[in-house]
């Protein structure tokens, strides 16, 4: 039995280290300046703890093993309540390398989530309602226009969606889209409101999660490095079509970015 | 404290009871409560298993038609994952270790007749008991179970309007909640009680076993958890019906003003959270009492560090209360606070750590005898390192950007709180079990039934973390909406049908379990050769546990191998060890 145990726990620990070493499965390719820190520390973490996983499977179907009951070949169990200094010595060393891990990512959360969007970067409020996303841009006086919840009306869509209160003069140019285009290499400076239930604005690809709570705007910022094409998707259970809330992100250049925007004004005179 | 005193004895020397219904149905045997406790839980956790598979199925063939369900739309999915969720949590991983096994025996270890509080802990178990067929019952009321998963995050819990199953499913659900917290705070104050003022002569809190430490730590979370948990709920119920506005801030569903003005949803995640991370700790830390009493029991050896172990709970329970906002790292709380709940998180892996070396430390150099209880609890060890190895990843909030609400957190909380847990809850059955029920289960079938759950739990849960990684989301009724999750289909295909497998494998143990009580072979009073004190006693222990007279302890609970001793283990009611070790 000792030896079934240690071929099980081992192969078990085997198969399940491969696919992590092989990287079969593993983060999407990142798309925004952020991604290659987060995910460098998501390496660290994972060859630190791998090894702690690994190593303590190994030693558990090794000991199983090594120590079973042999009958009359066995020596008597060795008789001792544990010993003080390898307690002292695998907390101290526990402390160091979780406490350490976590120091050492603090300053990529400081950068994401302390310091605000700078002052150039291009404003996008995003608006989330069962199950759609909402993406609003200020317009040329780089102000958002006032909504109001009574003059939702999610049928209308695009402005009477989020309740755009089109008497207050900052409303006039803001542009409503269904798409979120961005600018590409260009700080994006994200307003995330919900109008129902707590919905999260997720795109794997920019390393960006950020739950979207009625009642708050809550600001958050990314910079895309990469033109293309990017999924949004919903990550809080915000009701029976939560599977289906999903967006998309276009990076597209500078150019691409105006001449979609001076359109989307001319459609709206 | 003397009064206390003389209230508890008063109130525990009860009579043996001869009708039925005072006998098997409102007991105020801690025995009995115990084991309608245990039967509650094992009710619950084929209803929350069978649940699981339905969701498994419907994420593989989400147009199939089952027989008697129909087709699962995607709004019934949530249903299942709500009450599976709910259902586990509460009614079995707090249920099972606490109720159940601590109630049977917590009492018989520490050498006291019954518990100290008998009615108050009758009332508990029907509480809990009435919390569970009013959760049940939201299945079948008009709009189904709800759909808000078993945090029930407002604004979606507490708007009727905000989808199927928010009317009155979704009030079933709070109440039955606030009902459980209600017999779980009576279950809470019991064992602490008896823990403090019922323990035997020579039953030093020191000497105590790690399960009877377990059991006490468990409850004082409980106390403290179950109680916000409580004043949560009620909140909740006064948002959804008398029109306040805790919770909800101004709202519209589907372009209708909901009515609420002012309230904020974070709110409730706190006060959820403080209870809920805690809970956490509440389903395992019963799980490592026992597991930590099985390795040295079979590795027939002391425990090593005792006092290691100890320590370590204290400090699981204390730090368990300062990590709640480890869940909310993208609710949109201050992320300076992150940080700080980071630290706290990182520093309470710290002594769950601690435990794992000592688990390995107490079976080195030991003499593994590998029966049913302890190749559990050897599956325990594996299930909790695997499980626990995630946490430091989630730990960081920065981590979480790409990691948190994805199936990568599924898999990791499943593996520890889940899986763990449950291997503790089949440790104790087959460990307990000759002691409850005077015959021993069956080895060849448990055996079985070990290797299927062990490496069947595994090939469920451990891709779970690779779908994470790969941005896989949970609470995702069908995976056809995004391009990126197509490529997963086929590992959590692997899945559905390692589910199968897993569920199949536990009917062994349902079988096991109600054969071996009419026909299991006969087992002596202490079949293991253990040292804590439900094995001095007669098997199925008397009404009063001692058959007259009261224990009285002169040693440790793992005295195994002791040199010189005439027999590989001391029991704690024998004649006191030499202090030369």
């Amino acid at each position: 039995m000792g030896l079934v145990l240690l071929v099980v726990i081992w192969l078990i620990t085997f198969i399940s280290a491969y696919f992590f070493i092989a990287k079969t499965w593993w983060l999407p390719a990142g798309a925004s300046v952020a991604a290659a820190g987060i995910d460098h520390h998501f390496s660290t973490t994972y060859i630190l703890m791998g090894a702690v996983f690994v190593a303590a499977q190994v030693i558990l179907g090794y000991f199983a093993w090594q120590y079973r009951d042999r009958g009359s070949a066995s020596r008597q169990a060795q008789y001792s309540h544990g010993n003080n200094t390898l307690e002292i010595t695998w907390t101290v060393l526990t402390l160091i390398l979780f406490v350490g891990l976590n120091f050492m990512s603090s300053s990529i959360w400081a950068s994401e989530r302390f310091r605000p969007a700078g002052p150039g970067a291009v404003q996008v409020e995003v608006t989330g309602m069962q199950f759609a996303w909402y993406f609003r841009y200020p317009g040329a006086d780089g102000k958002f226009g006032a909504t109001k919840p009574e003059l939702q009306d999610a049928s209308a869509g695009g402005e009477g969606a989020i309740g755009l209160d089109t008497t207050d003069p900052a409303s006039k140019d803001d542009v409503v889209a269904g798409t979120m285009y961005v600018p590409v290499n260009r700080e994006v400076d994200v307003t995330l409101r919900a109008a129902d239930v707590i919905h999260s604005f997720f795109i794997p690809a920019m390393r960006f999660k950020q739950d979207a709570v009625p009642g708050i705007a809550i600001h958050m910022h990314f910079t895309p490095i990469t033109v293309g094409d990017y999924e949004i998707a919903c990550s809080q259970l915000c009701g029976l079509g939560h599977y289906k809330m999903h967006g998309i992100l276009k990076v597209v250049n500078q150019e691409d970015y105006d001449k979609w925007l001076a359109a989307r004004e001319a459609e709206k005179q | 404290m003397a009064t206390g005193e003389f209230a508890a004895h008063a109130a525990h020397a009860h009579a043996a009871p001869t009708s039925w219904i005072r006998k098997y149905v409102f007991s105020l045997d801690h025995k009995v409560i115990g084991i309608q406790y245990y039967f509650l839980a094992l009710t619950a956790v084929f209803v929350g298993m069978i649940l699981s598979l339905l969701m498994r199925i419907h994420l593989i063939w989400p147009t199939a038609t089952l027989p008697f369900l129909g087709e699962i739309k995607p709004e019934t999915y949530l249903s299942l994952l709500t009450m599976h969720g709910t259902i586990m949590v509460f009614f079995v991983l707090t249920t099972a270790p606490q109720g159940g096994f601590g109630n049977y025996f917590l009492p018989i270890q520490i050498g006291a007749p019954d518990m100290a509080f008998p009615v108050l802990n009758m009332l508990s178990f029907w509480v809990t008991a009435l919390a569970f067929i009013v959760m049940i019952a939201a299945f079948f009321v008009v709009g189904g179970a709800p759909l808000h998963g078993w945090t029930g995050y407002p604004p979606l819990s507490a708007l009727q309007s905000a989808g199927p199953g928010e009317g009155l499913g979704a009030d079933l659900w709070v109440i039955s909640i606030a009902l459980f917290c209600l017999g779980a705070l009576m279950s809470a104050l019991n064992f602490i009680t008896t823990t403090l003022d019922m323990r035997a002569k020579g039953m030093t809190m020191m000497r105590m076993p790690l399960t009877c430490w377990s059991w006490f730590i468990t409850a004082i979370l409980g106390l403290l958890a179950f109680g916000v948990l409580l004043s949560a709920g009620i909140l909740l119920l006064l948002d959804r019906n008398a029109g306040t506005s805790f919770y909800v801030p101004l709202v519209t569903i589907n372009g209708q003003l909901a009515g609420h003005k002012g309230g904020s949803p974070l709110l409730w995640q706190h006060l959820f959270w403080f209870f809920g991370h805690p809970e956490v700790y509440i389903a395992i830390l019963p799980a490592m009492g026992l597991c930590s009493q099985l390795l040295s029991v079979f590795s027939r050896k002391p425990i090593f560090g005792y006092k290691a172990m100890v320590y370590a709970m204290l400090s699981i329970g204390f730090l368990g209360f300062m990590v709640w906002g480890h869940h909310m790292f993208m609710s949109g709380m201050s992320p300076y606070t992150a940080f700080a709940f980071s630290v706290m998180t990182m520093a309470i892996g710290v002594p769950s750590a601690i435990k794992t070396f000592n688990w390995l430390g107490t079976i080195w150099r030991g003499r593994l005898r590998f029966t049913s209880p302890m190749l559990f609890a050897l599956g325990f060890v594996s299930l909790f390192v695997s499980g626990g190895i995630s946490g430091p990843f989630l730990a960081q909030p920065v981590l979480d950007i790409q990691l948190h609400d994805t199936y990568f957190v599924v898999g990791h909380f499943h593996l520890i709180m889940g899986v763990a847990s449950i291997f503790g809850i089949f440790a104790a059955t087959y460990y307990w079990f000759p002691k409850m029920f005077g015959r021993m289960m069956n080895e060849s079938l448990a055996r079985w039934h070990f290797f299927i759950s062990l490496i069947g739990t595994y090939a469920i849960f451990m891709p779970m973390h690779y779908l994470g990684m790969a941005g896989h989301l949970r609470r995702y009724s069908q995976l056809t909406e995004l391009n990126y999750l197509h490529g997963l289909v086929p590992l959590q295909t692997f899945m559905t049908y390692a589910a199968f497998v897993t569920i199949a494998g536990q009917f062994i143990f349902l079988f096991n379990l109600f054969w071996s009580m009419k026909f299991g072979k006969k087992a002596s009073d202490n079949p293991w050769e253990a040292t804590t004190i439900e094995w001095t006693t007669t098997t199925p222990p008397p009404h009063d546990n001692f058959g007259g007279h009261m224990p009285v302890v002169n040693n440790g609970p793992y005295e195994y191998s002791v040199p010189g001793a005439p027999r590989d283990y001391v029991m704690q009611t024998d004649p006191p060890l030499a202090k030369a070790h």
